[in-house]
């Protein structure tokens, strides 16, 4: 067998012209395969674990996926505001321990700005029930004194180089390079956050009053000309917020939490809509679930495609080879030898292939993992290779194992006919 | 050496290709089968090596019939026992010159063994040989394919003779060559032959050659398939 390896080596590398082209495909199938598994795997995770402690989250209504994704995660709009004294009804209901309300609709270069309470940075929990912790500074201060006050996440201050005291802008909207800027209110920067990994990281923290205070000259997305009104003077107006995006919602006793959700969905002053974290989740999952099956499926039949063309080419070069299986033949070599020798040569095609696959999408893991998380708030964390990794690669190299028999025992049979003369 | 007997083979869905009585072939000798091409020349070295069974009659090596052994046995024994010499393409391009020397030695551990006991190892065995055909050692390293098609039909030699294989069958191993290389290749092989006792079973259609051997046969008139 040993002989019969270095023979299957040099051979192989003496076509490596074409076999580099089959292994690169079969590679390509193999990167495809590991990475959407990496993907599908570390989506949710990170959506599964961007928020934890909080029972309901509560909005106006809307799909409950639409509403853990402005909510929770910041991307994609909000259909309707709710009014603060909805909000209040709820805090109200004797089951409920804690409401944080959460105003969207800002951004500072393409990082949306949340507006909330203090509160927020002691109920806000993620993964294992763990709080925010901040690495620099402390939490804005919601008085009148410390109004244009900004904490950040640790995505924003690493990306964009911010550090304590930094003054920044905002935006208003979400789009990054034509949104009207609220140049006129500069924010501070006094707080930053430890990273979490969730899209807490991209996000940055002001006041509910702050959010109110710099749209209070602006109407219908744009600053009103003529009635600017100072920073300073801004404290002079009544900056409770009326409406607020949306809010999360604790609970004395979690028993309670289909009781809480039927009183919001019931609540005759708005229209509102209370969802559970992890079953609003869940059917996101049965959202994408067939379009990750799907791309599945795909990636599956590329490794098919790229093993099928490994044996046509090998079996296409079969013909000219046969004077070289005669010279083994000759020398001692049996039909059984040849079929092992065909057979390893696809094996060890598909192997170097299946390793390059797996170096690639590593790769890849590294170089897209900033960017997702920048974007969506996802994080990518270049791991060792998880169970279901291992065993997709394992397929693609067992499974070329076996399509490499197929020309071991076109060779076998030809060897076989042929013996020591063969017919080209 | 080789006993054949009432031996009678043809290819599937033909007539009889090969029909020989008799034949015995001594330890040591040479033998010149002559004949043109079509008459079952190639068929009966197959036959000879043990790489086709007959359907009738047996082909002996060294008292063994061939046919009693399974094909793997088969396989063995003539990695054991047998070199052989094609007219062209006798070596497996991608592998050196010396690696195509050491076949033989990879498949049988007998011949490695032979070749081991003259040198010291199969190796340092392999090169006398390749000394004694008349290539210099700067050639060993060489792809097989960066030889001129003489120097790849010394090689073939040295090849069928590493380790002293009984027996050795070459079919037209000078038709690629011209004649003065011819010659050339026939005192070498006639010469390694001698050294290892080896019998040698040489078939071509150049009459020319016929002397140098102990013994000529026409295959026409041996191989009553084709009288």
């Amino acid at each position: 067998m040993n002989a019969l390896l270095h023979i299957a080596v040099r051979s192989a590398l003496n076509r490596r012209g074409t076999l580099a082209l089959v292994m690169l495909s079969i590679a390509l199938a193999t990167a495809l395969l590991l990475g959407l598994e990496r993907l599908r795997t570390d989506i949710r995770s990170s959506f599964a674990l961007a928020v934890s402690g909080t029972d309901l989250v509560v909005g106006a209504r809307t799909s409950p996926v639409q509403l853990m994704l402005y909510a929770v995660f910041h991307v994609g709009g909000a259909t309707n505001n709710i009014r603060m004294d909805s909000l209040r009804a709820v805090a109200a209901h004797r089951a409920v321990a804690w409401v944080v309300p959460l105003s969207l609709g800002d951004s500072h270069r393409g990082r949306p700005v949340l507006g909330t309470t203090p509160d927020y940075f002691e109920r806000f929990a993620y993964g294992d029930r763990q709080p925010l912790v901040l690495a620099q500074g402390r939490a804005f201060a919601a008085t009148l004194d410390g109004l244009y006050e900004a904490v950040l996440g640790a995505e924003v201050a690493q990306a964009l180089g911010y550090s304590l005291g930094q003054k920044i802008t905002l935006s208003h909207g979400s789009a990054d390079l034509l949104a009207p800027v609220h140049a006129d209110k500069p924010f501070t920067v006094v707080g930053v956050l430890a990273r979490t990994g969730t899209p807490v990281d991209r996000t940055v923290h002001v006041s509910l009053q702050a959010i109110e205070a710099i749209h209070l000259d602006w109407a219908g997305g744009a600053q009103l000309p003529g009635m600017k009104i100072a920073p300073e003077n801004a404290r002079k107006f009544d900056l409770e917020p009326k409406q607020v995006t949306a809010a999360l919602v604790g609970l004395k006793n979690r028993v309670a939490v289909f009781n809480v959700q039927r009183f919001v969905a019931g609540y005759e002053g708005e229209a509102l809509l209370a969802v559970l974290p992890g079953v609003a989740l869940d059917e996101l999952w049965s959202v994408v679930g067939p379009g990750e099956q799907a791309l599945l499926v795909i990636s599956a039949l590329v490794a098919v495609v790229s093993l099928a063309s490994l044996v046509a080419v090998v079996l296409a070069g079969l013909n000219e080879r046969r004077r070289e299986l005669a010279v083994l033949r000759a020398v001692g070599a049996g039909p059984r030898h040849v079929l092992w020798l065909l057979a390893a040569e696809g094996a060890m095609v598909t192997l170097a292939g299946a390793i390059l696959g797996a170096a690639a999408a590593a790769l890849a893991v590294l170089l897209a993992g900033p960017w997702l998380q920048q974007r969506f708030g996802i994080t990518l964390l270049p791991a060792a290779p998880t169970a279901a990794q291992w065993g997709l690669f394992a397929a693609v190299v067992l499974a070329g194992m076996l399509a490499s028999l197929v020309p071991g025992w076109r060779a076998y049979r030809l060897s076989l006919a042929d013996g020591l003369s063969p017919r080209t | 050496m080789l006993q054949i007997r009432n031996l009678r083979f043809a290819w599937p869905g033909a007539a009889d290709c090969v029909a020989i009585d008799t034949l015995d072939v001594g330890p040591g000798r040479t033998l010149f089968l002559h004949g043109p091409s079509g008459c079952g020349k190639s068929t009966l070295l197959g036959l000879m090596a043990g790489v086709l069974q007959a359907q009738h009659g047996s082909v002996s090596l060294l008292g063994q019939p061939w046919a009693a052994l399974p094909a793997g046995r088969r396989d063995a024994r003539r990695a054991d026992h047998v070199g052989v010499i094609f007219q062209q393409f006798n070596l497996l391009p991608y592998l050196t010159v010396l690696d195509n020397v050491l076949l033989p030695c990879r498949f049988s551990a007998t011949r490695a063994e032979r070749a081991a006991r003259s040198a010291g190892t199969p190796a340092a065995a392999a090169q006398a040989l390749l000394q004694r055909m008349g290539l210099t050692a700067d050639l060993w390293g060489r792809r097989a394919d960066a030889l001129s098609v003489g120097q790849q039909q010394r090689v073939a030699a040295a090849r069928a003779l590493l380790g002293a294989p009984e027996l050795v069958i070459a079919d037209e191993p000078t038709s690629a060559l011209d004649t003065a290389l011819r010659d050339g290749f026939m005192d070498l092989l006639l010469g390694a032959c001698a050294d290892n006792n080896s019998t040698l079973v040489f078939v071509s259609h150049d009459d020319r050659l016929a002397e140098r051997f102990d013994e000529r046969l026409s295959l026409p008139t041996l191989n009553r398939a084709i009288a």
